[in-house]
Order: C-alpha cells, then sequence, then structure tokens
C-alpha cells in the first residue's frame, strides 16, 4: 500500500523563453486518481509534468501535494513523493538491465524486487544484456520496471505508450491500474487512449 | 548513506567501464608528461626544475578531459532527472560525483605521479612532495570542475567552453602544487603545501553548494 496522497493545482501558468505555455490550469486528484492530459505538440505537458515533479518554477500558481496528514509545498520536498518516466529513458548504454535496476533501488532505498520488475514487464531473458542492445520499446519497458522498483506514490509519466508494442501497451494501462487500486496517483501525458477510467486535461487552446 | 554509495559506486563503475574515460585520464597525463623530455632534452637539472609544474598541468588538463562525464550523460539520457527525484538533495548528489570524480581520476593520477617523477629526474623527497600535493590538489580540481561541467550542461559542445570557466579558477591549485616540488627541490622554505591543503579544503567545502545551483538551474531549463 501507497502513503494515501492527493495532489492539488491552482491557477498554474507556465511560461517558457518568454512564451506563454498555459494558463489557469487546476485540477485536484485524491488516491486512486489517474489524469490523462492531453494536447498538441507544444501545449505544455512536459512542462506541467516537470513543474509538478518541482524541476521547474510556475509563473503563476500553485502545487501543493499532502501526504498523510502533511502539506508538501516544497519543491525538493515534492521530489520525494514522485515517481518519474520521462520521454528520455534513462537506459545508459554501458550498464545491463538489472545493474541499472539493482542501482536504482539502492539509491531509492526501495524494497521491490528488481526481478520480479524485470520479469513483470517482460525482459526477464535480458537482465544481462547491456543496455546498448535493447530496442526503443524494451528501453521503454526498462523505464516502467524502473518506475515499479522506485515505489513512488504519485507516479509523473511522460508519454509512457510511445514505442511500445499492443502487449506493452496494455502493460503500461494495466501497471498504472494496480497502482492506483494500490491507492497511488498518476499523472500521464499522452497522445493515445490509455484504456482506463481517468480524468482528463486538455492543454493547448491558443492563448491570445 | 545507502543511497550516497549506492550512486558514488555507479558512477565509479561507469567511469572505469569502456568509454567512461578514468583510463583515458591516466593514460593523457602519461602521453602528455612524456613528450615534455623528449621536447626539451636531456637536461637533468633542467627537467627536474620544470618537472612541478609540467606534472600538475598535465594533471589539470587531464582531468578536465573527463569533466564532461561527470553530468553530461546522465542528463542527455534523463538519468539525472530520476536521480534529482532520489532521496538525496542535490547538493548530496554533487558530493557523489565530486568523489566518484576523484577516485576515478584524482587518485590514479596521484598513482601513476612517482613513475613519472622518475623520468623527470626528480630526487626522491620531491617525488614524495609532488604526490602529496597531487593528493591534497586533485580533490580541487574535481570541485571545481563539477561547477564548470554543471554550468555547461545545457549548452551543445560544452566541453570546449568547460575550460575557459573552469581554468581560471584551477590556478592557484597549480601555482601552489608546483610551487611546493620547486621548494623541496630548491631547499627553500615552503609554505606552498598548506596554501594549497586550504585551498582544496575550501573548494571540496564550498562547490557542491554551487554546483547543486548549477544543476537545479540546467534541470529547470
Amino acid at each position: 500500500m501507497q502513503t494515501p496522497v492527493t495532489i492539488e493545482v491552482q491557477g498554474l501558468a507556465c511560461t517558457r523563453g518568454e512564451r506563454l505555455v498555459f494558463a489557469d490550469v487546476a485540477f485536484q486528484l485524491a488516491k486512486g486518481g489517474v489524469l490523462a492530459v492531453e494536447g498538441p505538440n507544444g501545449a505544455g505537458k512536459t512542462s506541467l509534468l516537470r513543474i509538478l515533479a518541482g524541476f521547474i518554477e510556475p509563473s503563476a500558481g500553485s502545487v501543493c501535494l499532502v501526504s498523510g496528514h502533511e502539506r508538501v509545498r516544497e519543491p525538493e520536498e515534492r521530489a520525494k513523493l514522485v515517481g518519474w518516466l520521462g520521454h528520455a529513458d534513462a537506459a545508459r548504454s554501458q550498464l545491463t538491465p538489472l545493474e541499472l535496476l539493482r542501482d536504482f533501488s539502492a539509491l531509492y532505498r526501495s524494497a521491490v524486487d528488481v526481478r520480479a520488475a524485470l520479469d513483470r514487464v517482460g525482459l526477464a531473458t535480458l537482465a544481462s544484456l547491456p543496455c546498448r542492445y535493447l530496442s526503443a520499446g524494451q528501453k521503454k519497458r526498462l523505464a516502467l520496471a524502473r518506475l515499479l522498483v522506485c515505489n513512488r506514490s504519485i507516479w509523473l509519466l511522460d508519454e509512457p505508450l510511445a514505442a511500445l508494442d499492443a502487449r506493452g501497451k496494455a502493460l503500461a494501462s494495466d501497471l498504472i491500474q494496480e497502482h492506483r487500486a494500490a491507492g497511488g496517483i498518476a499523472v500521464v501525458a499522452t497522445h493515445e487512449s490509455l484504456n482506463l477510467e481517468s480524468f482528463e486535461l486538455r492543454l493547448g487552446g491558443q492563448i491570445p | 548513506m545507502m543511497s550516497f554509495m549506492a550512486l558514488v559506486s555507479r558512477d565509479v563503475r561507469l567511469a572505469v567501464r569502456a568509454g567512461g574515460g578514468a583510463a583515458l585520464a591516466v593514460a593523457f597525463f602519461a602521453a602528455a608528461a612524456t613528450l615534455v623530455p623528449l621536447g626539451v632534452g636531456a637536461d637533468l637539472w633542467l627537467l627536474a626544475q620544470i618537472a612541478g609544474g609540467v606534472l600538475w598541468v598535465a594533471a589539470v588538463l587531464a582531468a578536465l578531459l573527463s569533466l564532461d562525464r561527470l553530468f553530461q550523460a546522465d542528463f542527455d539520457d534523463g538519468s539525472l532527472d530520476i536521480i534529482a527525484l532520489s532521496p538525496l538533495s542535490l547538493e548530496t548528489i554533487s558530493v557523489a560525483k565530486i568523489l566518484s570524480h576523484w577516485l576515478t581520476t584524482g587518485v590514479p593520477l596521484t598513482l601513476v605521479s612517482p613513475l613519472l617523477g622518475v623520468l623527470f629526474g626528480l630526487p626522491a623527497k620531491a617525488i614524495a612532495v609532488l604526490s602529496l600535493s597531487l593528493l591534497m590538489g586533485t580533490p580541487a580540481i574535481s570541485a571545481i570542475g563539477a561547477i564548470g561541467a554543471g554550468l555547461t550542461l545545457a549548452i551543445r559542445r560544452g566541453g570546449l567552453i568547460l575550460p575557459l570557466v573552469v581554468l581560471p579558477l584551477l590556478a592557484p591549485a597549480v601555482i601552489f602544487g608546483a610551487g611546493s616540488v620547486l621548494a623541496t627541490l630548491n631547499t627553500m622554505p615552503g609554505g606552498a603545501l598548506a596554501l594549497l591543503a586550504a585551498y582544496s579544503l575550501a573548494a571540496v567545502l564550498l562547490a557542491p553548494f554551487a554546483v547543486a545551483a548549477a544543476v537545479r538551474l540546467n534541470l529547470g531549463g
């Protein structure tokens, strides 16, 4: 079970290179909530996720996480609750999937079984092959396994379905479903349907 | 502590593997230092006089070569995002990165320096001072180099700007380090080692904060 968390976002605006990307974004997600963020290229999906993770300061508005009974506002504190899957897959070519997951497992002080996570995403037989030989889809599966190993309650996923085959896509949806069933939260930027019940946020109306 | 050691062991492992650059730095150091006697000629007195300066400059340049691996690869493939979200603060992450760079660059350079000292005809006592000065000074190279690496993170071909940022800040290390060898050689009173230690200590203590600020800036960019 994850620590129950909620996420509250109010009046969020993002400016990148003096261009206003989005403004007045507000949503609230409670335990088990999944938010699908949609919108055309450049609508600010990745920027929104990076703001939630605390990498970027929003130009207006606030992000507040409630973990247990604690309100967490500081970006550096928020970071400790976030599981991140970006479009860069962090599969270092010299490391094997097993090594990579073990490193992140130790770094995140996680108790999740690394081999079970590899098995779950269908990479058990490739555990000892350097990542440079993995395909784009396999790297994405590895990133999903990393997400399981890091074991955080708030998942921020940037295009988790990209490069995955049909079974991979189903796997990603299943993992999100299991995560929410365990009480976690997910915010997912995607162009494709997640095939699960979720709230939707549409970015990218042209802002005058 | 467990997270910290995990990050250090990961970075050391990556540096030692093929393409990691740890061996490259030592090879560059040895090659550059070996070329100088070939160019200057077999005047042992002259070689001994310039040995401290040449070896220190070669050490700084060798360490610079491998600085871009400090953050660049992690930044490019997205690993840095995930490391930044770990339970460690960015300051602690910076300390881990500096430590692993020193372990894979500063320590090997120090270890091969006695050999090169012999090549330059240094007496035993001066060789000992040379190695000691490198042992004390190389942490400063890694620490200050990390500031440059953090600042130039988002710049393509940042490798060319990095030396311009870092070299002026490393001038004191070269002056004190080379000075200590020269002082021992000519039996002059030496305070250079103490100054080098002070400089190195200050660099190692203050740099992580600057590195963390630089990385934070680039993660948001």
